[in-house]
């Protein structure tokens, strides 16, 4: 009885003390002078808390080399965990904005999350920042005013690849393989389109739900005459897909190409050797020799204990990112439309991914690499054994006409292959 | 469709099935003894991955990883009920919330202990080949998962059904009374089913962190799948669970194999069905 | 309940008053609250409405429900849905959702009620799962693991905008008042009355003549209902509907809610959710490890006060059970 009263008091405290904390916001907190405070959506826990450590790992290294310290004002990162669950990031997005009265917004990893968001961002007008969220139409047919891309769109890297592997390669039958979600279609239609355009064959398209663990049912019904299998994973799925391909038999069979993150630094160092020889395109690769990637790779290392995913570097360029679009209004963050603009026009040639600048729709045109596992001093590696400059999220294609064409979708580009 | 595709797919569902009925035959029997709806159930399969993992980097044997991950999650079940489940003794909404705070716990415990990334456990070589027959490859790895869950399927029917324990625990099923007024240490006998079941579903994390991988979600990825069995194949019963088992792993194959579209639905709808019939499962008694 | 059909009548009035107080109180601080309390708050009202729709059935009729989510979840989708693509408005998706949602209850109702105790829980479970495969799967209707986002506030002609916090909060606040309202009206009416006899004793119910199937099956009707009104707020509200609204870890909650707050008081219930929503989003402020501490809340609420928050502080034995 005793026990139960005062857990009860303990609880009433703790809520308390906590509406108190909440309550108590100074009104100015947010008058110029004080830190200019970056707001950072990361899944801390649950099922991509892996990632989310990438993402506040990159960040904090960027932030830690320049002292916190940007246009002679203190930087304050403050990090809320989104448990991967939109609803929660939308949540915490709010506590970030309305709370905190942050003046950059950023992070978040799905990309329904991204949609989710862009309201919020329009409605608060809070310059904000996707380093990760890459499904297209955020920045093509559904942009938003107050939203700077500093990571990448699915198809983009993509359709580079699909003409390399037609051309290159010369494969003519692939059968395609992915997450049965936007990135999933995105990435395999920004594949096939280019592909197709360049005289391949699309001959089987399979969808796995996002939850599938167990492989074998899809594996197992990949057409026998194909050239090549595409498959599109990140995450433990790419640990499972990449390990079950083998398992299977395919490996040594049929050559397994993929989108970036199926063999992204992220999961590679768990994987073993049924990952050799996957051929894969994205627009970074821990492996990039460039001095800005070494200094980075290296430093990275240094504090996580692992090498850099693209997930660690698209969060460290992001802070960067930030804090040169701040430099470049001295400071001024409380303008937040300077900022905005200032976000829109920032462009660098050295960061580790290599020279970026933005389009006039929020998305960066930068480098994309084609890259191959490889083992190197006993660890597997992105090898880049091809690298295209200056790739548009359009590619070869006119943005109007581009942009004519319906998003990818499950159902398009059609199959008339398949 | 060729018969290739109805063998493969078959052999596919049926080891899936194999690793399910290693996870889902322990909160069957828990369930029926004890009457505990176990969500932390899914946790046991998770963390007895994990220690499999650790235990294959230390030592490199996949066996000394199989008997550590059962015996260390064995030993968590023995806690929890000895210490928390026992005084809640026959209220079954506070157990069903206090195995959820237990989940919850793990999880987070895992996450701090592991970290985030994703893992698989090595394979010995021995279990890393593929059988060929014909035109058909069958992974060496999936033939082991049903011949392990083959092997504890038969050792669980014959303790349950041939010897003393077996009929003690029975009892215990069949009436908590009756089984403690003819002398049956009703206490003790739950406790070595938790701990069993608990052990069961560890020996399914391990097995499976050899192709599913061990990462942090699989515990609530995972329980649903238990649950489906149990509830199918009848609450408490071995053979339930073991049918349960056969039916969901070939139901969810097919299903993601010919209606992708629908796969959960094809999973769970008959599920439906068969409770709308016999709400009791195919092989539960009321 | 040792006087089961007649509760002490001051208890209620007091629980009554204090809710009303608390309402009111609510009210009328937030013009006064920072924007983020104020979103928090809103939850909660939402939320709270969940909790007080399955008390109905856990607390009321003594049917543990393990599946609440799906009629949460099947009012937010149909909420998504026709706003987006529709463009319908309030009372359109208004209608529709709850009509949706009660239907979906009377078919599970068919299929559940004849269960009681565990069997009703894991089967109510397995009910959730098929209408969380239909969200996750069903792609070309719900989108899939992508969600619907961009669900538009709804317009009420009335000069002001819901899309600002406040008048969003008293819209939430108004309808769960309401929803609170009407469901206490119904726990104390005879045929409320009637379900806590049914959870006391069925048998006695039915040897007084009462047809026990039709109110257990009644309850689970109208708890759908409730649950579907509590879902078409949280899609405004959130303006985003995804398959993880209706994943079983929603219905846990739910449940852990209505039974935390002491099941068999709505004000308890609703006590409940505001408790989880604010626990959740201050206890991840301070720390990393916040499901850890989540969790061992949960544990040693039901170890110490296993009839609820609420229940502990009433004072009345509720007799032994």
């Amino acid at each position: 009885m005793k026990m139960k009263v005062i857990l009860v008091r303990t609880l009433a405290a703790g809520l308390n003390v906590a509406l108190a904390t909440t309550l108590a916001v100074p009104p100015t907190a947010h008058a110029q002078g004080g830190p200019i405070k970056i707001g950072l959506l990361a899944p801390l826990t649950g099922a991509a808390s892996a990632l989310g450590k990438d993402m506040l790992n990159g960040t904090e290294l960027y932030l830690d080399g320049i002292g916190f310290q940007a246009a002679g004002r203190k930087v304050e990162l403050i990090v809320e965990d989104t448990e991967g669950n939109t609803a929660t990031a939308l949540t915490k997005a709010r506590k970030l904005v309305e709370q905190d009265k942050v003046h950059v917004l950023t992070g978040g990893l799905l990309a329904s999350t991204g949609y989710a968001l862009h309201p919020l961002a329009e409605a608060q007008r809070i310059p904000t920042t996707y380093p990760v969220m890459s499904s297209d139409d955020l920045t093509q047919r559904k942009p938003a005013k107050w939203v700077v891309r500093t990571g990448w769109n699915s198809s983009q890297s993509m359709h580079v690849f699909g003409e390399w592997v037609a051309k290159t390669l010369k494969y003519k039958r692939i059968v395609t393989i992915g997450l049965d979600y936007a990135f999933g279609w995105e990435s395999v239609g920004g594949f096939q389109r280019t592909f197709e355009d360049n005289g391949g064959q699309v001959i089987q398209k399979i969808w796995t739900p996002l939850n599938t663990n167990d492989f074998a049912p899809f594996v197992t019904q990949i057409k026998r005459e194909a050239d090549a299998v595409f498959a599109v994973f990140f995450g433990r799925a790419a640990l499972q897909f990449v390990k079950q391909y083998e398992t299977a038999g395919l490996k040594g069979r049929v050559p397994l190409l993929g989108n970036g993150t199926t063999t992204d630094e992220s999961v590679l160092p768990q994987m073993g050797d049924e990952a050799l020889g996957i051929m894969t395109a994205l627009h970074y690769s821990a492996a990039l020799d460039n001095p800005a990637n070494q200094k980075f790779a290296k430093a990275f290392e240094a504090k996580a204990g692992k090498i850099p995913s693209y997930y660690a570097e698209t969060c460290y360029t992001n802070a960067r990112w930030i804090v040169e679009a701040v430099k470049a209004i001295g400071g001024r963050v409380e303008d937040r439309e300077a900022l905005l603009a200032a976000l829109r026009r920032v462009e660098l040639r050295d960061f580790p991914r290599g020279p970026v600048s933005i389009d006039r729709w929020g998305n960066p045109v930068q480098n994309i690499y084609v890259r191959r596992v490889d083992k190197v001093g006993g660890k597997l590696q992105n090898s880049v054994i091809a690298t295209f400059p200056a790739v548009s999220q359009f590619w070869k294609y006119d943005p109007d006409e581009y942009l004519k064409q319906p998003l990818y979708t499950r159902d398009h580009p059609p199959c008339p292959h398949c | 469709m060729t018969a290739e595709f109805w063998i493969i797919q078959t052999f596919n569902g049926l080891s899936y099935g194999a690793l399910l009925f290693l996870l889902a035959s322990g909160l069957s029997l828990i369930f029926g003894v004890m009457r505990i709806v176990n969500l932390a159930h899914g946790s046991y399969f998770m963390l007895g991955g994990y220690v499999g993992l650790s235990v294959v980097w230390r030592t490199g044997s996949f066996t000394a990883a199989l008997v550590a991950g059962a015996v260390a999650i064995a030993l968590i079940g023995i806690g929890m009920e000895r210490l928390f489940l026992r005084r809640l003794s026959g209220q079954t909404l506070g157990q069903v919330l206090m195995t959820i705070g237990f989940a919850l716990m793990f999880q987070d415990l895992a996450l701090l202990i592991w970290g985030g990334d994703p893992y698989t456990i090595p394979l010995p070589a021995a279990l890393q080949g593929i059988v060929t027959a014909g035109a058909l490859r069958f992974p060496t790895y999936r033939i082991f998962i049903i011949v392990v869950a083959t092997l504890v399927g038969a050792a669980l029917w014959i303790v349950l059904d041939r010897t003393r324990v077996g009929a003690m625990i029975r009892a215990a099923v069949d009436d908590r009374e009756m089984a403690q007024g003819v002398g049956i240490h009703v206490p003790v006998v739950s406790l070595g089913v938790f701990a069993l079941g608990a052990a069961l579903a560890a020996l399914g994390g391990v097995i499976g962190g050899g192709f599913l991988g061990v990462y942090p979600g699989a515990d609530f990825e995972v329980l649903p799948y238990a649950f489906v069995v149990v509830i199918v194949g009848g609450l408490g019963s071995l053979p339930g669970a073991m049918v349960g088992s056969l039916l969901v792993g070939l139901l969810d194959n097919f299903g993601k194999a010919l209606f992708p579209e629908l796969s959960y639905f094809t999973l769970f709808a008959p599920m439906a069905l068969i409770l709308a019939l016999r709400p009791t499962g195919l092989f539960g008694r009321a | 309940m040792s006087s089961g059909l007649a509760a002490p009548a001051p208890t209620l009035d007091r629980k009554v008053v204090a809710g009303f107080a608390a309402l009111t109180l609510a009210g009328v601080l937030a013009p006064a609250l920072p924007a983020y309390p104020l979103t928090l708050l809103t939850q909660a009202a939402i939320v709270a409405v969940l909790a007080m729709s399955l008390d109905i059935l856990l607390g009321y009729t003594g049917l543990p429900s393990l599946g609440h989510a799906a009629y949460f979840g099947i009012a937010a989708y149909t909420v998504a849905i026709l706003a987006t693509e529709r463009q319908m408005g309030l009372a359109g998706c208004l209608v529709a959702a709850l009509l949706l949602a009660t239907a979906t209850a009377a078919l599970f109702g068919v299929l559940a009620i004849r269960a009681t105790g565990t069997y009703f829980l894991m089967i109510t479970l397995a009910l959730g799962m098929v209408v969380w495969g239909l969200a996750f799967r069903w792609v070309s209707m719900t989108k899939g693991d992508n969600g619907i986002a961009g669900v538009p506030r709804p317009g009420l002609g009335l000069g002001w905008s819901l899309a600002e916090p406040l008048p969003f909060f008293y819209f939430a606040l108004l309808a769960a008042a309401l929803a609170w309202a009407a469901m206490g009206v119904l726990v104390r009416s005879p045929f409320g009355l009637g379900l806590k006899g049914i959870r006391e004793s069925e048998s006695r119910m039915r040897a007084l003549g009462y047809n026990v199937w039709l109110h257990k099956y009644l309850a689970f009707v109208i708890s759908g209902f409730f649950a579907g009104f509590a879902g078409v707020l949280w899609a405004y509200y959130n303006g985003f509907v995804g398959p993880a609204d209706v994943q079983l870890v929603t219905s846990v909650e739910t449940l852990l809610m209505a039974a935390l707050g002491g099941p068999g008081t709505l004000a308890g219930s609703a006590l409940g959710a505001v408790a989880i929503v604010f626990l959740k989003n201050f206890v991840s402020v301070y720390t990393k490890r916040w499901l850890l501490i989540l969790g061992a809340v949960y544990i040693g609420v039901i170890l110490w006060a296993p009839r609820g928050v609420l229940g502990a502080f009433t004072r009345e034995p509720r007799g032994a059970r």
